[in-house]
């Protein structure tokens, strides 16, 4: 029904089927990314999500070993299991968080890399470092929506106790907030967007769309609740602006949203600079 | 508004509190008890240990030993509410953040991301304050004074059992300086909660403290100001004082 109503619109790209199904997906993506994102900036964790991202590697290769049809499955426990363990190690170790990430980070890849080759055929893996949205099936788009609405609800329900732990930790835990609880929910909120959408994305861009809008969102945004609207309209611009730049001009959907991403960042961040000149 | 403090019985017990990490003492068998409408003053040189005692009356730290909570008919508060008040409120100033949506987000279930808290409660609780007109401000643009006005607001609402105040006053102009001991004691009077100020200012101690902990990892001395300025553990740890090193 969505599809015939976007054919019926007068834009050229939606006469294709699969450009119709890339919109919808980009256009659920961008919200999911958009608002986990504006907490993963105030964090500091563009490094822990990009290690995320590099694990998918993992995920799929574990899904092979395991003769699994789809690796999703795969891909969102070890994303879990990784996001849990660097948050455990990050807060007991004597070392530096980044070096921790960068561990988990190196190990995870290396390690699904490892696996992936020597089964051979890792051609066929290879499209998830740069993702194809245009493959996106009509089942998946609902999976998609699925996902977005359990953490539209579950942000609704836990996002002030999370901003409060991001704020100070002591004062949170003198509210009363399950600091560790509420952090490891988010991680692994992060590790659930970040698998679902990796296909279509890519491993070397999703990051990007996770931060990008959010950090372009923060340059201008004075309160909490336009830094999220702002992060949201940005990943909007940036999903279905870049998935009009690969259908004009034939490129990957992923890098060019990322670009359109990047343009928003340094044009906000020229205004920032302005309004305080 | 929660009075639910006012009399004698209520107070704070801490018994046999010990805290050790890694193979260290950080604190041993800190026994202990603050008095509701009374201002606590704990000091202590650096590494005494008074930043473990409040993470582990924070609940941030696991310890052994007992804290209880006691309310003014005598019986036991199983979940006692504790404002407080961080030295230095260390957070991302650039974080897109008002003071509206800080309050909004530790005294409303409301997400502050979908629409604005309750801006009325919000002023009114900072009017405590003298400071409503910080309501919309980004909270990274606040003085620190402002800040520490603003936090104390906050730790305020709702009225707590334990009032934790960690230097609260370092790097405040004296006007909030004024302004803040103000409110504290208002908060005494008014409500008679129990106050554990940490601060190395001794002569401002000396002034409001209705009692005085010296630590030193355990309870190295107590009473008013006077009997322990006056003993030998307060010698030791602040020798210093009485070689004419202090504030030169």
């Amino acid at each position: 029904m969505i599809v015939t109503f976007l054919q019926s619109l007068p834009i050229e790209m939606f006469q294709y089927d699969f450009m119709c199904y890339a919109f919808l997906a980009a256009v659920l993506i961008a919200p999911l990314f958009a608002m986990l994102g504006t907490m993963a900036v105030n964090n500091k964790m563009a490094f822990f999500s990009d290690a995320l991202g590099h694990s998918a590697f993992t995920g799929i290769a574990l899904g092979v070993l395991l003769g699994l049809k789809n690796p999703l499955i795969s891909m969102i426990a070890f994303g879990i299991f990784l996001s849990l363990a660097i948050t455990k190690v990050k807060n007991a170790a004597p070392v530096s968080a980044d070096t921790v990430i960068s561990v988990f980070s190196s190990a995870a890849m290396a390690l699904g890399l490892v696996i992936l080759t020597g089964q051979g055929g890792f051609a066929q893996y290879s499209v998830y470092l740069i993702g194809d949205i245009l493959t996106v099936q009509p089942q998946e788009i609902w999976v998609l929506f699925a996902v977005l609405i359990v953490m539209y609800v579950l942000w609704a329900i836990f996002y002030n106790r999370l901003l409060l732990v991001s704020i100070n930790r002591s004062l949170a835990v003198s509210r009363g907030v399950p600091a560790a609880l509420v952090e490891q929910l988010f991680v692994i909120m992060v590790a659930v967007a970040v698998m679902v959408s990796i296909r279509y994305i890519g491993i070397l861009m999703i990051n990007a769309l996770l931060i990008l809008p959010a950090a372009a969102a923060r340059n201008v945004a004075h309160s909490n609740a336009a830094y999220h609207r702002l992060a949201t309209v940005f990943g909007w611009i940036s999903s279905i602006g870049g998935l009009w730049i690969a259908y004009t001009f034939g490129t990957s959907a992923g890098a060019a949203m990322v670009l359109t991403a990047s343009i928003l960042f340094f044009l906000t961040y020229a205004f920032s600079v302005h309004r305080r000149a | 508004m929660s009075t639910h403090n006012q009399c004698g019985l209520c107070h704070i017990q801490i018994e046999n509190l010990s805290v050790i990490s890694g193979g260290d003492v950080l604190l041993e068998d800190v026994n202990l008890e603050f008095h509701c409408g009374q201002l606590t003053a704990l000091i202590g040189r650096n590494g005494a240990g008074k930043t473990t005692l409040l993470k582990a009356i924070l609940g941030q730290r696991a310890y052994t030993g007992r804290i209880s909570y006691t309310d003014h008919h005598g019986q036991s508060i199983k979940q006692p509410r504790i404002g407080y008040v961080p030295q230095q409120l260390e957070f991302d100033r650039n974080m897109p953040l008002t003071v509206l949506d800080l309050f909004s987000a530790a005294t409303q279930s409301k997400p502050v991301w979908w629409r604005k808290g309750n801006k009325q409660a919000c002023k009114k609780k900072l009017a405590q304050m003298d400071c409503e007109a910080l309501a919309e401000k980004r909270l990274g643009d606040l003085s620190g004074g402002e800040l520490q006005r603003v936090l104390l607001a906050l730790a305020t609402d709702p009225i707590p059992d334990l009032l934790i105040l960690d230097e609260p006053v370092s790097g405040v102009d004296a006007v909030g300086l004024e302004l803040f001991y103000k409110r504290v004691t208002e908060l005494l009077e008014q409500y008679h909660m129990a106050i554990l100020l940490v601060s190395h200012d001794l002569s401002l101690i000396e002034k409001f403290a209705d009692k005085v902990v010296l630590l030193d990892k355990t309870v190295a001395a107590e009473g008013d100001a006077q009997t322990v300025f006056s003993t030998s553990a307060f010698r030791e740890s602040f020798g210093y004082l009485l070689t004419g090193g202090e504030k030169a």
